[in-house]
């Protein structure tokens, strides 16, 4: 779990990186650049099977655990202050990594199945036509897009909280100097990553991007 | 502080055995003192029930004094009740005011079946600990105490891992009734000393394989059992447990 947590983690900042160029601001020519890259630079597809079997090894291991644990214990505590004792987001990463799940699907089918079926379909390799840029702009004038996009993010910023400085900790890397280090760069790096992530939503929709 | 009587309606667990099915029961107990203890506490209710010649609440008790790890009460949502690094003997009557309701519960685990009433039964601690929570000594007379240097840290490091009791208010706290804490305190305390040395690798590995065995659940890093634990064992002994099981299992020929 904390393996392919940061790996899915270490995904999140190319991620960002590439569609932080929407805010260059140039009609999007840098980051439908970018993207063309990364769609077709043949080392970046072979990662690319990585990464989905990375996320999928997370889901079958969060499957797992919630399994496991559901059966351990038959009866419930009819009283739990559990909020004295934990934090609510580390006690529900099953709950917030399913919302991902289904918001996973709905934007792969948006945005990625797009431009695989303009990379392979008719047309063939060769698909200047397709433009990214355009896309997301059209797609984010919806306002319930846009909700499920911020939704989304939501479940994101608290599931990367407790799981980037959780990671760690399973991996067995407790101490009493760089973990506060680790969950200081843990928690700029949830927000960081956060806050770029809900603008490209909003600023399209919002237009403060042209 | 000053001392006052008190009032109070209790919701205890009431279960028969470990096949039964239990289910609360309500009791009122009148003019308790401030300053007697949970247990005490209940002791006078027992006394009124054995009158009565009802069926006195069964619980577990020994020293009293906050060291054995006998008591394994889960009081109002919290295991071990309402203060921070204490046993429920240790817990006294002034945590609770006058007309309060108390919701008594035993420790809920698959690892840990009911016995009877507030009772459970922790043998799956003492498998954990035959599996490997041991060190090999040669008999004959005793070393030199000071003969084996250890560094202070480690020396502390392992002290306070040593100070569980053992008691179960990891599990008991719990969302996923994980024993980590526990074990990795006893795998801790033997794996910092010059003694724990040669079962270095397979005490951790057949410890966590019997926790796994018992039933308890994973750890998801929550960091409730710490929040609770009566003696305040650290996480940083579960980051060390996942360090030695991942060393032992890449390196040993097993």
């Amino acid at each position: 779990m904390g393996l392919t947590g940061l790996f899915l983690i270490s995904f999140l900042i190319v991620h960002v990186g590439v569609n932080s160029c929407i805010f260059v601001n140039d009609g999007g020519d840098t980051f439908n650049t970018a993207a063309h890259f990364m769609s077709h630079n043949w080392i970046l597809r072979i990662m690319e099977i990585g990464l989905f079997a990375g996320l999928m090894i997370h889901i079958v291991q969060g499957l797992i655990l919630w399994k496991q644990n559901n059966s351990a214990r038959p009866v419930n505590y009819s009283v739990s202050a559990a909020n004295q004792n934990s934090k609510w987001y580390s006690r529900s990463m099953g709950l917030l990594g399913t919302l991902l799940l289904f918001f996973l699907v709905i934007h792969v089918s948006k945005f990625f199945v797009d431009t695989k079926i303009a990379l392979y379909g008719e047309g063939g390799i060769n698909d200047a036509s397709h433009n990214l840029y355009l896309e997301m702009k059209e797609e984010f004038q919806k306002w319930w897009i846009v909700l499920i996009y911020l939704l989304g993010v939501i479940s994101l910023f608290w599931h990367l909280l407790h799981g980037f400085q959780s990671a760690f900790q399973t991996l067995g890397i407790n101490h009493k100097k760089y973990t506060p280090v680790i969950k200081a760069i843990g928690i700029g790096y949830t927000i960081i990553v956060c806050i770029l992530f809900a603008l490209m939503p909003i600023s399209f929709y919002l237009g403060w991007i042209n | 502080m000053e001392h006052y009587n008190m009032n109070l309606t209790l919701k205890v667990w009431k279960q028969k055995n470990s096949k039964t099915k239990g289910s609360f029961e309500t009791y009122q107990v009148k003019d308790i003192s401030s300053e007697m203890s949970f247990l005490e506490m209940f002791d006078v209710l027992n006394e009124k029930l054995i009158t009565e010649g009802k069926d006195p609440i069964a619980f577990d008790h020994d020293c009293r004094e906050g060291i054995c790890g006998m008591c394994s009460m889960y009081i109002d949502g919290r295991a071990h009740g309402p203060w921070t690094r204490n046993t429920v003997c240790q817990l006294h009557m002034r945590a609770f005011k006058d007309g309060d309701t108390i919701v008594v519960e035993p420790w809920r685990s698959a690892a840990f079946p009911v016995i009877k009433d507030l009772m459970v039964n922790r043998d799956s601690f003492d498998r954990i600990m035959q599996a490997g929570g041991f060190i090999s000594v040669n008999t004959g007379n005793a070393v030199d105490a000071n003969s084996l240097p250890i560094d202070k840290k480690d020396a502390d490091a392992a002290l306070d891992a040593a100070s569980c009791i053992g008691c179960g208010a990891c599990v008991a706290a719990c969302k996923n009734s994980s024993a980590m804490l526990f074990v990795s305190a006893k795998v801790s305390q033997l794996a910092l000393l010059p003694q724990g040395q040669p079962e270095r690798e397979s005490r951790v590995l057949n410890m966590v394989a019997q926790m796994d065995k018992e039933g308890f659940g994973n750890c998801t890093n929550t960091y409730a059992c710490e929040a609770e634990c009566p003696k305040g064992i650290s996480v940083a002994n579960i980051a060390r447990l996942n360090r030695e099981y991942l060393i032992a299992g890449f390196t040993t020929e097993q």
